[in-house]
């Protein structure tokens, strides 16, 4: 039944070429890193400006700030960036051990807890910590390099250009080295030398940034069991609580009964906690907390509450009639976010006409580390342990929440077993910092499966409009894209129904099609859960939307989906603002767009290095086809070309070619692992997950309702990543491989199928 | 009280018998690598060995293994080395790693029965363990280099 194993197997040997290297093995014959000429300006690398420096405490470049060397050698690097699994972790540390001249192998990470003003930004989210970082990151790791150099020149009496620097020794001419150890002190005595006056490597002298070979910071711990995430640091005394959350957002206990709860052995006491109301921001739910000696106690405790909710003002909150209402205002007039020549005119002067409407339920983050947290309170102060993408936001929210200080309070980050966006949103951490207060000891709170799945900052759920105008000739004249779905923003201020700019900025209104007439609009939808950002975000709709239609209109013109994208998507050029009637302040997340252009030229190269790669156009057996799509998003350029098969009625995905421009590619193992995860998580947002309600409360409840793609199921990915020099600007890689993944496996199913499917979850049976 | 041989060491519990294996392992003997995903065997994350074989440690009580062999990811091999592990690290399996001590000790238990699985066999025995990351590539992958080496 699995006859797809074959080519999973090949692809998975010829893409991960990791094996049997060990850490020293992997440093390749890179020469000596002679600073001879690093007073020179022509040895400093180009900078460019990002959207790092416009981000809440920007950015430091500090090397005393992240870089510490003791007298053994040991080099510690600060990662100030939370590990999700994107590998931000060990990238951006490698970057700055390779300018460095660090040996990899006497590198030690420590990660730094919540405190923006020290580190710079923290808000590990947005596809941003190579973006952002891997210019500073070479900065700080060649300023440590010449001060070693400076400090051993001044040792021997030396012009530091006479020196070199080598796998953590400095050497002179004559043969005499001191090793970084020896150094440290007298090399964090010098001053910090300024970008212009350090020279830097050549991208063929870099050791670890574009191989690939670095082994991953935590491997070690994470396969004997030693890796700490969220739940497993161990304070004395510590209790253990799970919470009986209000179903619907807004609700709250009307009363309860703990009399059967504080029964059960081990349950020591019940506190009610604050409830929310939207917009509730990361404030937490609120509801009916069991602390306990132990998790399974404190489970037991909870099952036994009786509880009488009121659902409050979402209690009528449910998907199918909202999807009507959706579908119906998608239908009228909405607000303009782009209008580019003349969309009316090309629809009465249309020959044809086609329209097409596609739709999403929600979704849910579940990552395999359900939400949980440690806080201890005391008279000094709160001191939290967390997964948290977002520490210092973490940190300001708890303060708050417990009228505390910040500086009172202590965020340590600790590995996430997964965030996707879920762990921005730090309510589990305050409630655990409520609860640590109410009861004098250190609390853990842990979310259950059926918590995270049912109490989530969700994924919007969201109608998508698209009506194209053609000629006789068969040629699109006109786009209309609109676009209805309850808003991120209604999370944080009172709710009008209209969506920001920045989610229409997400894949619509930065349409890079080359038609004469585009108009992109939004129509107003209420929230009535907390929509929160997932992997992707809005991409995700309006790629799924703008990828469809194009499969359809390719079938509807007897086109083939690559010349229907290529002929869309035009020549070669940027995307010009003022001529898509677009503002110069377009967003672009956050990236200037000087810096940043909408390449039309990238987009198209992507889509034909993942055609070529599947073999577009070869002969398939019935039940049998290829899809395709192409996307820009986090200002990256993802093609997605999937091979869809129906095996005895259910819809397989045997095999996906990703292809990524995403600039310099500093480490391309980890985009790889990114790029095979996004497939499987497209892959499981086009066929598996979808939340809905009934009366304000989530219908699914765990993995036997909202299930995902698994190890037998999985695409063989096989991940093409387009080579670019470092004054490529390194851009996102942990979202943009997300949005190409469903349209393409809708395209391919419906050319397998002939059945054209326009709802998200597609559903497994074919 | 149950006694069971945790890791090697003989260890009593003061525990409700009924307690699943994961919390008495958890929050009782202290040894976090065994992970919480969903409570309700569904996920694998939990996965331990009860006298070698594979279990998930959500859905076995702790009466259930009185005066039995459980393993966890902490005593696989003293040091770490178990060829399933050295896979794991030759071919940079995880991402988030959360899921992977229950992926390798589910792998473990596998390939001690089946020491050369076909690949359908692999796919089949690793299809309850969920990764939310998507290693299934370099997971499946993994298995068959450590079954080389078994």
């Amino acid at each position: 039944m699995l006859n797809y194993l074959e080519p999973l197997i090949e692809s998975a040997v010829a893409n991960v070429r990791l094996a049997k290297v060990t850490r020293r093995g992997v440093l390749g014959t890179t020469g000596a890193f002679a600073l001879a000429a690093y007073a020179m300006p022509a040895r400093a690398f180009d900078t460019y400006a990002t959207g790092a420096a416009s981000m809440e405490h920007g950015l430091v470049e500090d090397p005393m700030v992240f870089v510490s060397i003791d007298a053994e050698g040991t080099v510690t690097l600060v990662a100030h960036r939370s590990e999700m699994g994107t590998g931000s972790r060990t990238s951006i540390p490698m970057v700055m051990a390779d300018e460095m001249e660090a040996d990899w192998a006497r590198v030690k990470i420590v990660q730094a807890p919540g405190d923006e003003p020290r580190y710079g930004n923290q808000d590990t989210d947005g596809s941003r910590s190579m973006r952002h970082h891997i210019q500073m990151a070479r900065k700080i790791g060649g300023a440590v390099r010449t001060m070693l150099a400076r400090a051993a020149a001044e040792q021997w009496g030396l012009d530091p250009a006479q020196v070199t620097v080598e796998m953590h020794e400095v050497k002179a001419p004559s043969g005499q080295s001191l090793g970084f150890g020896e150094l440290a002190e007298a090399a964090m005595a010098q001053p910090v030398p300024a970008h212009e006056d350090i020279a830097y490597k050549s991208e063929d002298q870099f050791r670890y940034i574009g191989k690939g070979e670095v082994q991953i910071t935590d491997l070690h711990d994470i396969t004997t069991g030693n890796a700490i995430y969220g739940a497993d640091v161990i304070l004395p005394g510590m209790k253990c609580a799970v919470i009986a959350r209000p179903p619907v957002v807004g609700g709250k206990a009307l009363s309860f009964d703990a009399t059967e709860a504080l029964k059960v052995p081990g349950v020591e006491s019940v506190h009610e906690l604050p409830y929310a109301s939207m917009p509730t921001q990361f404030a937490p739910l609120g509801g009916i907390a069991v602390v306990a000696r132990n998790t399974w106690a404190a489970t037991q405790g909870r099952d036994r509450l009786e509880i009488e909710w009121e659902a409050g003002p979402h209690g009528g909150y449910s998907s199918e009639p909202y999807m009507a209402e959706m579908i119906a205002t998608s239908e009228q007039p909405g607000t303009v976010a782009r209008d580019q020549g003349d969309f009316d005119a090309a629809l009465a002067g249309a020959a044809k006409t086609f329209t097409g409407t596609y739709t999403q339920d929600h979704i849910a983050h579940i990552p395999m580390e359900p939400p949980a947290a440690i806080a201890s309170y005391t008279a000094e102060g709160l001191e939290i342990w967390a997964p948290v993408q977002s520490p210092y936001t973490t940190r300001k929210d708890a303060a708050k929440a417990l009228g505390l200080d910040i500086g009172q309070v202590t965020v340590n980050v600790t590995l996430l077993g997964g965030g996707f966006g879920r762990k921005s949103k730090a309510d589990f951490v305050t409630e655990a910092a409520l609860l640590s207060r109410e009861v004098g000891a250190p609390v853990r709170v842990q979310w259950t499966r059926e918590d995270d799945v049912k109490h989530s900052f969700y994924h919007t759920t969201s109608v998508e409009r698209i009506d194209v105008a053609l000629d006789e000739s068969g040629k699109v004249t006109g786009w209309r894209h609109r676009s209805v779905a309850p808003s991120i923003l209604s999370t944080f201020a009172p709710d009008e129904g209209n969506v920001l700019p920045l989610e229409l900025a997400m894949g619509m209104t930065d349409l890079p099609f080359d038609l004469p007439n585009i108009r992109c609009e939004h129509g107003k939808a209420l929230a009535h859960t907390r929509i929160g950002w997932f992997r992707s975000v809005s991409n995700i709709p309006h790629a799924w939307a703008i990828g469809s239609c194009v499969g359809e209109l390719a079938h509807e013109l007897g086109k083939d989906q690559k010349e229907m994208w290529l002929e869309l998507i035009g020549a070669p050029r940027s995307l010009d603002l003022k001529q898509a009637g677009l503002s110069d302040d377009f967003w672009n997340y956050g990236e200037p767009m000087d810096e940043f252009p909408i390449e039309t030229g990238r987009l198209a190269n992507v889509l034909n290095v993942a055609a070529d790669g599947i073999g577009y156009g070869q002969d398939l057996p019935e039940g049998e086809a290829i899809g395709l799509a192409v996307h820009r998003s986090f200002v990256s350029y993802v093609a997605c070309a999937a091979r869809v098969k129906v095996v005895e009625g259910r819809i397989t995905v045997p095999e996906m070619h990703m292809a990524i421009d995403c600039g310099f590619a500093a480490n391309p193992e980890r985009i790889q692992s990114q790029l095979q995860g996004a497939a499987v998580m497209g892959m499981t947002v086009a066929l598996h997950s979808g939340i809905t309600f009934e009366d304000g409360a989530v219908i699914q409840s765990n993995y036997y309702d909202y299930d995902v793609v698994r190890s037998d199921n999985f695409p063989a990915v096989v991940t093409h990543i387009v080579p670019q020099p470092f004054s490529v600007h390194a851009t996102g890689v942990g979202e943009p491989g997300v949005p190409p993944v469903s349209p393409a496996i809708a395209n391919a199913l419906f050319a397998a199928t002939g059945e054209r499917r326009r709802h998200l979850p597609m559903g497994t049976e074919a | 009280m149950t006694t069971i041989l945790l890791n090697g060491v003989e260890r009593d519990f003061d525990e409700d018998p009924s307690m699943p294996l994961l919390w008495a392992i958890r929050d009782v003997a202290g040894l976090t690598g065994t992970k919480y995903g969903c409570g309700a065997g569904l996920c694998g994350a939990c996965t331990v060995h009860v006298e070698g074989k594979a279990v998930r440690a959500c859905q076995t009580s702790l009466s259930a293994v009185e005066g039995k062999e459980v393993t966890t990811i902490e005593g696989l091999d003293p040091e770490g080395n178990h060829p399933v592990q050295v896979a794991w690290r030759d071919l940079n399996v995880p991402q988030c790693g959360f899921c992977q001590p229950g992926q390798i000790m589910q792998a473990a238990a596998f390939l001690g029965e089946t020491p050369k699985p076909s690949d359908e066999e692999i796919l089949a025995a690793m299809s309850g363990n969920v990764c939310r990351c998507g290693c299934y590539q370099r997971i499946v992958e993994a298995v068959r280099h450590a079954s080389t080496g078994i």
